[in-house]
């Protein structure tokens, strides 16, 4: 590498996230473009806290090699780093091994050597602990007061870190980076910030190509490839016949955000309010006037997941336009009769366990505040019970069974026979999760919370 | 397409959604067809956090409302009602959330 300093940046994001694939050649294209370094998100809260409650992926480990293997070998050619943040959906430890492994068997495989960093970004709750009691944990609305209890309660607790971590990863060496949680912008804003681009146009533009290629005309076309410099950045499609448009790229700043012009990162806040948007020509985007404000206190938020109880689920179906026609009366008795039934049987009161009937068709998605009416035509009826261990909540289900199967309307004289999806009807989800933090911990260095391990040379190599 | 009928927010719009951001917020957006529904959609005295308090039984001093007229866009966010992936969660990702902002319908000229 040079000395000289750098006068633009152009981060290469290949799709949304590691796993969901994306066309070869729009990687090719990328590198054709003259990419600095390839930044891609692996994961996310999206999906609910069984990832990270579990620390299991939400990818198949074939989708992750596949996308792997082309971008490695794509960041070996061109000699330019390949930044991968939230291994393994959740950023655990677990995650960002079970990633490096993946790398490791990939490297050996095309004959690669490339160095790889693993930043480790799982938290001790007693540390934490400590931390609280220095009263260095905030809330974030809408939660409030974190208690050290709920800590102890946590399977796994991650910080998410900015970019600074990757940062010190690349400056030690590292070609490959396999970062735990990280902000989805902090990956793609690490080597633009470390090569002297400017705060505001670096974490817009990381925002922008966050989801790949989202913010284009064909989203299922592949990534997109972003320009920082000095003054702003430009971004386009790697796809030749899809386009950002002004309208496209400035709406993505709405995506999965609360605040649509103001985006808190670990070391300050990006302020997009000022930002305008300008058409270069029919496929590429110009922006400018993106700000950064610096924080007085750099801040590392928290996620943990805990287990809330065990679910066994059950599904059955009506389409008999009688039931329909009084349906919801009919899953009000459906729910008193289970209630009373696991009483007799179990000896068990509302308060030991829980359970929520659905009913597809009719209400289940939206419950009271579905706007239809009328009677549906067909609708799943399924149950979801949760107990403090599997054996009850299956136990539940299955004393459900006769009534999904048999249980008739007030009017009804006989018993009707509704259809079951499944046999055996009950399916045992295991244990069920949620997220219970979402506090900040202000930071005594922007790196103290986070482990970096470097390979110089592969596992397997 | 029906000609005749009340008019909805949807049938003004380009494309309304719902997502959620982060574990705790749901977040729903309205990308009106022009500066003319746009007006519609952005008049405060029509949508507000009231009507969407009302639309999604939720409270009414949580809702942030955004309106961004360079994108004829109003977003509106607030806290999920249901912890997500909780027994009581029937929407994981808050995407059909939309739905009833949607079919709100407009008042008429």
């Amino acid at each position: 590498m040079d000395n000289e300093p750098a006068r633009s940046v152009r981060v290469l994001t290949p799709t949304g996230m590691l796993g969901a694939g994306f066309p070869e050649a729009t990687v090719e294209r990328g590198l054709e473009l003259g990419a600095d370094v390839i930044a891609v998100d692996g994961g996310s809260t999206d999906s609910g806290p069984y990832y990270l409650g579990a620390s299991q992926p939400k990818t198949t480990r074939a989708a992750v090699a596949r996308d792997l293997r082309v971008l490695l070998k794509a960041a070996a050619r061109a000699g330019i780093p390949l930044i991968v943040g939230s291994c393994g959906t959740s950023g655990t430890d677990n995650g960002v091994d079970w990633v490096s492994e993946i790398v490791a068997d990939i490297q050996a495989d095309e004959g690669l050597s490339l160095p790889v960093a693993r930043i480790y970004s799982e938290q001790d709750a007693d540390r934490l602990k400590e931390q609280l009691t220095a009263g260095r944990i905030h809330p974030l609305p809408p939660l409030g007061d974190l208690q050290p209890d709920t800590l102890d309660s946590c399977t796994h607790i991650v910080g998410m870190m900015g970019h600074e971590p990757i940062v010190a990863a690349i400056e030690a060496g590292a070609q490959v980076v396999l970062a735990g949680r990280a902000t989805d912008t902090a990956v793609a804003a690490a080597y633009p910030l470390m090569k002297g681009m400017p705060a505001g146009p670096t974490w817009h533009a990381s925002k922008i190509v966050e989801c790949g290629g989202q913010c284009t005309s064909d989203p299922r076309a592949g990534g997109v490839l972003a320009t920082i410099d000095t003054d702003g950045f430009t971004i386009e499609p790697l796809d030749p016949t899809a386009a950002c448009t002004p309208i496209l790229v400035a709406a993505h700043m709405l995506y999965e955000t609360v605040n649509p012009f103001r985006m808190r990162e670990p070391d300050g806040t990006l302020d997009v309010s000022e930002a305008t948007y300008t058409a270069l020509d029919d496929r590429t985007v110009r922006v400018e006037g993106s700000r950064f404000h610096v924080a007085d206190q750099h801040t590392v938020k928290l996620e943990g997941a805990r287990v809330t109880g065990y679910e066994t689920m059950s599904f059955s179906a009506v389409r008999d336009p009688h039931i329909l026609a009084q349906i919801d009366d009919w899953a009000d008795l459906l729910r008193a009769v289970l209630t009373q039934r696991v009483e007799q049987t179990l000896g068990l009161g509302e308060d030991k366990y829980a359970f929520d009937v659905r009913l597809y068709g009719h209400n289940a998605v939206l419950e009271q505040a579905d706007p239809a009416q009328g009677p549906p035509r067909e609708v799943g009826v399924m149950l979801l019970v949760n107990a403090p261990d599997q054996e009850t909540a299956t136990a539940v289900a299955k004393i459900a069974n006769p009534l999904m199967l048999h249980l008739p309307t007030a009017d009804m004289h006989y018993l009707p026979s509704l259809a079951f999806a499944t046999s055996p009807a009950e399916i045992e989800r295991g244990p069920a999760y949620e997220f219970v933090l979402n506090h900040a911990v202000d930071t005594t260095t922007p790196t103290d919370m986070f482990r970096i391990e470097i390979e110089e040379t592969p596992r397997h190599g | 397409m029906a000609e005749s009928g009340p008019t909805t927010l949807g049938d003004l719009a380009f494309e309304v959604r719902s997502k959620n951001a982060g574990p705790f917020w749901v977040t729903m957006e309205l990308f009106m067809r022009d500066a003319e529904s746009y007006a519609i959609a952005a008049d405060e005295s029509f949508l507000n956090e009231h009507t969407v308090a009302e639309l999604y039984g939720v409270d009414e001093t949580e809702i942030q409302m955004f309106r961004i007229p360079s994108l004829n866009v109003v977003k509106i966010s607030f806290p999920r009602p249901v912890s997500q992936a909780s027994l009581r969660d029937r929407d994981i990702h808050s995407g059909q959330h939309h739905v009833p902002l949607a079919t709100l319908l407009v008042p008429a000229t």
